[in-house]
């Protein structure tokens, strides 16, 4: 294992170092960087070149100064830019701005690829499985700054106005409630008259919601409540239940239940004594807790199956803990809104922070999603097009094995033979795929970075190759390439762990 | 999936028999229309035009270029062709209406497509002529990158998936130096070093740096198919390398450098159009799709029309192209089938569960008769 590391890592520097001798020269030879100082019509012109010669060794011709900047780079020097700022500050900065970026965005489209993936496989050659199949097609060939425009216009500009009068019209309403009721429909599926229970189940509960929110103008001053919090909770408890073990495993649902039931009763002391004061370290902090008092109950109701038990109940205590830092979060919206920097206009189109806002912990992390989510949508349904098609296709592939075919025969049920036997294996070539993606998800967030206004390495690059100036542009390089470079290690590892008929050598 | 095909796939040649081992005549044209004697390419371009999304999106594609060839007429290097189109797209024209669109499709005194279909810029061009114009080049930048990695991929992918050894080595070491380099990123530094010499010149700049994950499909192609038996055949009979390598392996690894170049063109076409949006692809004067989009996205509140047609060609072209590349993909297939859907499935077993039903009471009934 460590040799094949090892071994791996060699390969991988020297195909580095190949990469960034071209890179090195294109951009070298792509242009002058002196060009706008000789057109310029400053006095010192003369002395102004002199100086940036010396200061980017312009003098040595540009296979040698590749050298130059090779050393450099191994003692962690990467050099000035064509302004004369040390690429290694501007880097720092860029870097955390977009590691940032593309965290979340990740994040957020492995979770809805796989559900989506794994949903369209259950239900293959369904209406359902059509739809999404030519929504993925369609995201699939959308250029992603021409989504992002839109996306100002009318996930900002156009919400923003909305959000000053928070009114749902009738039309609206009817729309969406049919449009919920039957994506409900052909999710669950089923023989024709649950279809319909669930598509006037569903339709009925849309239209309900939104009138109460058109009524209690929720937009304007939004929180979830003790009511909210706890339907949330209990039905939580009965989803995670439903996923792991099943709900005939009575002890593990009651466990889940009386986590969420801790969760509910700790809603006013939280919001009233520790959310006031809350701070990163607090927030994993309490993460935590909830996650090892949920597992502890678990743990002690579960019966014959601890382990799963405390599994269940640690998940539900998290997604509660969850539910109730959203309710923080909502309960300083308006103050967030109404802040004068922000002017009721509370979703951003530019840049990654609102300058000189202020305000506490609450409102800091508002600001931060408000301007992470347009380029997020952005970037995630992109990623989802082709993340789903992968797990649909992965799941389809396990669920024609013959060992699927042996657990439904011995009589496990549905859940357990798509989630235990199926999911599981399914997941396996995916987690692969994802770790592959993630280096070049930092090569394509440049377009996403210079339609938002985002100072990210995409600024970085697209700077470095208008000025000609080839050492942001490399270093902007090198960050992705060796992020590719481990995370296909780290493919290739997980690959042999998770997969046993796989060994690396 | 490959349970279901299994099931309901015909053996070639010879009847499907039945569960109980008696065999039936071949069920309907569709089924057994496949085990006659077809060629290879009559196969396939049946089950092509059996997959409706790619056939429209064909159709559709079509229209796009011959619309965009024709109507502002074709103008490649010092050949100008004039089109049916009455505007260029550099001519400024006096602005009506504030540049409105003038296409109306409402049936009415306004129906038809007026002056200016697509409406005019804040100078006065003609934005149908732009975005003809923009369509033209975008396309033409599709087509050579496609050429050119393909041609590339094959060359690296048959060399090194048939010879192996050092020559797989190299080149596939040279594959994953080029693999590194984001298209994105390289693609930039491309356009800003050859932008200016136009847009053809781009394309094959571009194609230069695109054609590794080609070169690595067709070289596992080559790795499997160099083992096959009739590879072995020629081999004995004194073929040489090279008629090896094109009249055996190359037609036979056709589907998927078909499918592979087609994908690559439809990542080529949003790859220019972001490149030219960031201002590294192709540049005024000459125009492409995104860089229409670059040049007017500050006017989306007074001129959306500028900025919503060419989105709408992009989207379009590379729609078109995906799903052509999916259809070629299930038509090369030989596993793929065009499968009934579930509910049809499900109508199919509830019709033979009501026709046992109706035989087992028949037959109880039958029994019971002979009873009495």
């Amino acid at each position: 294992m460590a040799s094949f590391i090892l071994r791996r890592l060699f390969a991988a520097a020297l195909v580095l170092f190949a990469a960034t001798f071209i890179m090195y020269l294109l951009v070298a030879y792509s242009g002058d960087p002196l060009k706008e100082l000789y057109e310029s019509q400053a006095p010192n012109k003369e002395a102004l070149i002199e100086a940036r010669s010396d200061l980017l060794n312009l003098d040595v011709p540009p296979i040698l100064r590749y050298f130059l900047w090779l050393g450099g780079v191994v003692h962690g020097d990467f050099g000035y830019t064509v302004q004369g700022l040390s690429v290694n500050e501007v880097l720092a900065n860029a870097a955390a701005s977009t590691i940032q970026l593309v965290t979340a965005a990740e994040i957020i489209a492995i979770v809805i690829g796989l559900i989506v993936g794994i949903a369209t496989a259950l239900r293959q050659y369904s209406g359902f499985d059509y739809s999404i199949t030519f929504l993925a097609f369609l995201f699939f060939s959308l250029p992603v700054f021409w989504v992002a425009v839109l996306l100002k216009q009318y996930g900002a500009i156009a919400f923003n106005d909305w959000l000053a009068e928070p009114t749902i019209s009738v039309p609206v309403t009817i729309g969406l409630a049919l449009l919920s009721g039957f994506l409900w429909m052909s999710i669950l599926g089923g023989p024709p008259k649950r279809r319909w229970l669930t598509f006037g189940v569903a339709t009925a509960a849309t239209a309900a919601i939104l009138v109460f929110f058109d009524l209690t103008q929720w937009f304007a001053t939004p929180s979830i409540g003790i009511v909210g919090v706890a339907a949330t909770a209990v039905g939580a408890a009965f989803l995670v239940t439903a996923v792991s073990t099943g709900l005939r495993q009575r002890r593990t649902l009651y466990g889940a239940l009386i986590t969420a039931g801790i969760g509910v009763a700790l809603y006013y002391p939280m919001l009233t004594l520790v959310f006031p004061m809350m701070s990163w370290p607090l927030l994993i902090a309490l993460a935590i807790l909830a996650v090892v008092v949920g597992g502890l109950v678990g743990w002690f109701i579960g019966g014959n199956h601890r382990a799963a038990s405390a599994r269940t109940s640690a998940i539900t205590a998290f997604l509660v803990a969850g539910v109730l830092a959203l309710e923080g979060y909502l309960v300083w919206w308006s103050a967030y809104a109404n802040a004068s920097r922000i002017g009721g206009r509370p979703i951003a189109t530019v840049g990654s922070q609102t300058p000189s806002l202020g305000g506490n912990f609450w409102i800091q992390g508002i600001d931060t999603f408000t301007h992470l989510l347009l380029p997020t949508i952005a970037i995630v349904l992109i990623s989802i097009a082709s993340l789903s098609r992968y797990a649909r296709a992965s799941m389809l592939e396990v669920l024609g094995q013959d060992y699927i075919r042996t657990a439904k025969a011995k009589g496990l049920s549905g859940r357990t033979v798509v989630v235990r036997h199926g999911l599981r294996n399914a997941l396996i070539p995916v987690m692969t795929i994802i770790a592959m993606d993630i280096g070049a998800l930092i090569g394509g967030a440049v377009i996403t970075e210079q339609v938002f206004g985002w100072k990210g390495m995409g600024q970085l690059f697209v700077q470095g190759v208008r000025s000609v100036d080839p050492n942001p542009v490399m270093a902007f390089f090198l960050v992705t390439g060796i992020l590719a470079v481990l995370f296909n290690l780290i493919a290739d590892l997980l690959y042999a762990s998770l997969d046993p008929r796989i060994r690396v050598s | 999936m490959s349970l279901n095909s299994s099931i309901i796939e015909p053996i070639p040649g010879e009847p499907t028999p039945d569960i109980d081992g008696t065999p039936v005549e071949d069920r309907g044209p569709i089924d057994g229309r496949d085990t006659k004697g077809l060629s290879q390419g009559q196969i396939v371009r049946k089950r092509f035009f059996r997959h409706r999304a790619a056939v429209i999106s064909l159709a559709v594609l079509v229209f796009v270029i011959v619309l965009s060839y024709s109507s502002v007429g074709l103008h490649v290097g010092g050949l100008h062709l004039a089109g049916w189109w009455p505007w260029h797209w550099t001519t400024p024209l006096p602005v009506v209406d504030r540049g409105h669109p003038t296409l109306n499709l409402v049936p009415g005194p306004d129906f038809g497509i007026g002056p200016h279909p697509f409406g005019q810029d804040e100078i006065g061009r003609d934005v149908f002529a732009i975005v003809m114009r923009g369509a033209q080049q975008s396309i033409m930048i599709m087509v050579i990158v496609g050429i050119v990695s393909t041609f590339i991929g094959i060359v690296f992918g048959a060399l090194s998936g048939y010879y192996r050894g050092w020559v797989d080595s190299v080149l596939m070491r040279f594959t994953d130096v080029i693999i590194t380099i984001p298209f994105l990123v390289v693609g930039a530094v491309i356009g800003n070093m050859i932008g200016n010499l136009g847009a053809a010149l781009l394309a094959v700049g571009l194609g230069l740096f695109s054609w590794t994950s080609l070169a690595r499909i067709i070289r596992g192609e080559f790795l499997s198919l160099r083992e096959r038996e009739f590879v072995d055949a020629a081999r004995l009979s004194g073929a040489s390398d090279r008629r090896i390598i094109f009249k055996h392996i190359l037609p036979n690894s056709i589907g998927v450098i078909t499918v592979s170049a087609t994908l690559a063109m439809a990542a080529a076409i949003l790859g220019e159009t972001a490149l030219s949006y960031i201002g590294f692809g192709v540049k005024p004067p000459d125009t492409s799709l995104g860089t229409i989009i670059s040049e007017n996205q500050a006017a989306f509140n007074t001129r959306p029309w500028i900025f919503w047609w060419p989105g709408v060609f992009i989207v379009s072209i590379a729609l078109c192209v995906n799903f052509i590349g999916d259809g070629l993909r299930d038509a090369f297939d030989p596993r793929q089938k065009k499968m009934p859907s579930a509910r049809a499935f499900a109508r199919a077993a509830s019709r033979q569960a009501l026709r046992d039903h109706r035989a087992a009471t028949k037959s109880a009934k039958a029994a019971n008769g002979a009873k009495v």
